[in-house]
């Protein structure tokens, strides 16, 4: 059976990777998980200077899902270079590092430093991160910007180069052929849902920063109508995500047009979750016949005669 | 040693006082590992709903099994105690770091508040067979919320005064050290927030070492998700980890915010 996918330049061994911010640096949930089973890991966020990230508290359970507003706490572009690179880089998986910026030319920075180091089979752009104040979804929710920073960066690399995309828009399709035009190997999707939680004992948000992002089962939902419609929009491939916690979640992700998956809140769960789903989408294969995981890729059957919603703009 | 990540037998939850609840289950690996002050990440159910594994101090650990002490909060805490024996938790540890009770001092100084007495069995076991001398503050809200169980030279506080030294469990321990000598001591304390900053206020005016054990709001355990920070006192990064650099702190790193105590 076949499950790998090439993604430009980069070979992955499966379809399944573990999404930015809910894996470290690969080296923390080693001792629980075998990375090698891994698709690929998308690093934390990476910046150019060290970031410390948001006052506490960062994190709050809501039903089925958690609110985060982590702030992009990272060690920095040397720090990652020396500290976390020599580890990631002799791992038996896809390195995709996932970088953050405040501005296009500090996107620019991070990723020609990378460039010329080993190791690195991909990048993936964080332009949709809700819980900082420069940067982030400021860049993601402009369709203009989204389309500039894709320019400057597939201007400088070859390697594989993936866009990041927020669900916090009207028509994400519309964001998704921008980065399409631009040359972007692929866009994932989605970043966490702006979201709230409130104290009624002390009427305050739980948050330190009133407002967080929305992750877990609980988004999987949007997330799923969310690919369907830039399946209909774009022809690169899609990188679902959106609260993929087993494996049968996987396999829906991959009807409605994800190429590929990310595993994010799940691994807070279970360190182990996603190599436990790359497992279970083989036996779903080897069950029903699939001798390539990529037959299943779009595969979703619509009924005769019913139309796709009318938000949905048909490429 | 293997850390751990799997379902584990639940063998005993028992009712020790009001809405406190000791649960043990059966697991020889962690119990050869387990220190105290460390703490394991348990989730309570299958469903996703609550989603996220809930960290517990480690209360004790007798012979194979292993024993955490928690009080009804919420709907994690509430999934526990339906649990009887031979249900499964899954269990993910050993995690954190320990108390500090291999440092050099003459006497321990246990300062527990509420459900913050959890992690004081195990460590009152550990001192005792190492030899060193421990007195205990235990705060309560009530008499029927008093969990002795595990201590020694216990010195009960109440704050409605139906059970030993009526006020708060900081003044308990001014009080007792005004009348008594106690020699080259260090304090160990867990419990809520505002009773940790009176405690490292404390122990910063009388001159006595002191750690403090830190609850915070945790997702992962592991250090991967960053969403249990603390601030730190100095140096050059602002925020500790709970979960991997914690739970034990010297009071002296540590910096309490007003939003960490509300």
């Amino acid at each position: 059976m076949n499950t790998t996918f090439t993604l430009g330049t980069m070979h992955l061994k499966n379809r399944v990777l573990v999404a930015s911010g809910t894996f470290g640096y690969g080296n923390e949930a080693a001792p629980y998980t075998d990375l090698s089973r891994l698709g690929g890991i998308v690093t934390k966020s990476v910046s150019w200077l060290p970031r410390q990230g948001n006052a506490p508290t960062r994190i709050a359970e809501t039903t089925a899902g958690m609110l985060n507003s982590i702030g992009l706490a990272n060690v920095g572009i040397d720090a990652f270079i020396s500290d976390k690179l020599p580890f990631l880089r002799a791992l038996e998986t896809s390195i995709i590092v996932n970088i953050a910026a405040s501005s296009i030319d500090e996107y620019v920075d991070v990723m020609e430093r990378l460039e010329s180091e080993e190791g690195i089979q991909g990048y993936e752009i964080n332009v949709s991160c809700p819980n900082v104040k420069e940067g982030g979804l400021n860049f993601g929710t402009r369709c203009d910007m989204t389309e500039s920073i894709t320019r400057e960066l597939r201007k400088r690399t070859s390697r594989t180069l993936i866009i990041k995309l927020t669900p916090n828009v009207t028509h994400i399709g519309d964001f998704a052929r921008a980065c399409e035009a631009e040359g972007a190997d692929a866009v994932s999707l989605i970043n966490t849902l702006v979201g709230m939680a409130v104290n009624i004992h002390t009427r305050r948000p739980v948050l330190s920063t009133i407002t967080g992002g929305l992750s877990g089962p609980a988004i999987k939902p949007v997330a799923l109508a969310k690919v369907f419609e830039v399946h209909k929009a774009v022809s690169i491939p899609i990188i679902g995500i959106g609260g993929i916690t087993t494996w049968q979640d996987a396999i829906e992700f991959l009807l409605v047009g994800a190429s590929a998956i990310q595993v994010g809140t799940a691994s807070f769960r279970d360190p182990d979750a996603a190599a436990k789903i790359a497992a279970g989408m083989e036996e779903y294969c080897a069950a029903h016949g699939v001798s390539d995981i990529q037959e299943l890729v779009g595969g979703l059957r619509i009924p005769e005669g019913v139309a796709a919603p009318g938000f949905v703009k048909t490429r | 040693m293997p850390v751990i990540n799997a379902d584990l037998r639940v063998t005993a939850n028992d009712l020790i006082a009001e809405e406190t609840w000791t649960l043990r289950f059966h697991s020889p690996e962690l119990a050869a590992q387990l220190r105290p002050g460390q703490f394991l990440n348990i989730l309570t159910s299958a469903n996703v709903d609550p989603l996220l594994r809930r960290p517990y101090s480690i209360s004790n650990v007798v012979g194979d099994e292993c024993e955490i002490m928690y009080s009804l909060v919420g709907k994690g805490t509430h999934a526990l105690s339906q649990k009887i024996p031979g249900d499964t938790i899954g269990v993910l540890g050993p995690l954190g770091n320990t108390f500090g009770y291999e440092k050099s001092f003459g006497t321990a100084i246990i300062i527990a508040g509420g459900i913050g007495v959890a992690p004081f069995p195990f460590l009152t076991r550990e001192l005792q067979q190492r030899e060193i001398p421990l007195i205990t503050f235990l705060g309560a809200r009530n008499s029927a919320r008093v969990v002795s169980r595990g201590l020694a030279n216990l010195h009960v506080a109440t704050d409605d005064g139906s059970e030993g030294f009526h006020g708060n469990v900081i003044a308990a321990l001014s009080a007792y050290l005004d009348d008594h000598r106690v020699e080259n001591p260090m304090i160990f304390a867990c419990g809520p927030n505002p009773m940790l900053k009176a405690a490292q206020a404390f122990a910063l005016d009388r001159g006595i070492a002191c750690e403090l054990s830190l609850e915070s709001e945790m997702a992962c355990g592991i250090g991967i998700c960053q969403g249990c920070p603390v601030e730190r006192h100095q140096g050059e990064r602002k925020f500790a980890l709970v979960c991997t650099e914690g739970p034990c702190f010297d009071s002296n790193d540590i910096l309490f915010q007003e939003q960490q105590h509300a």
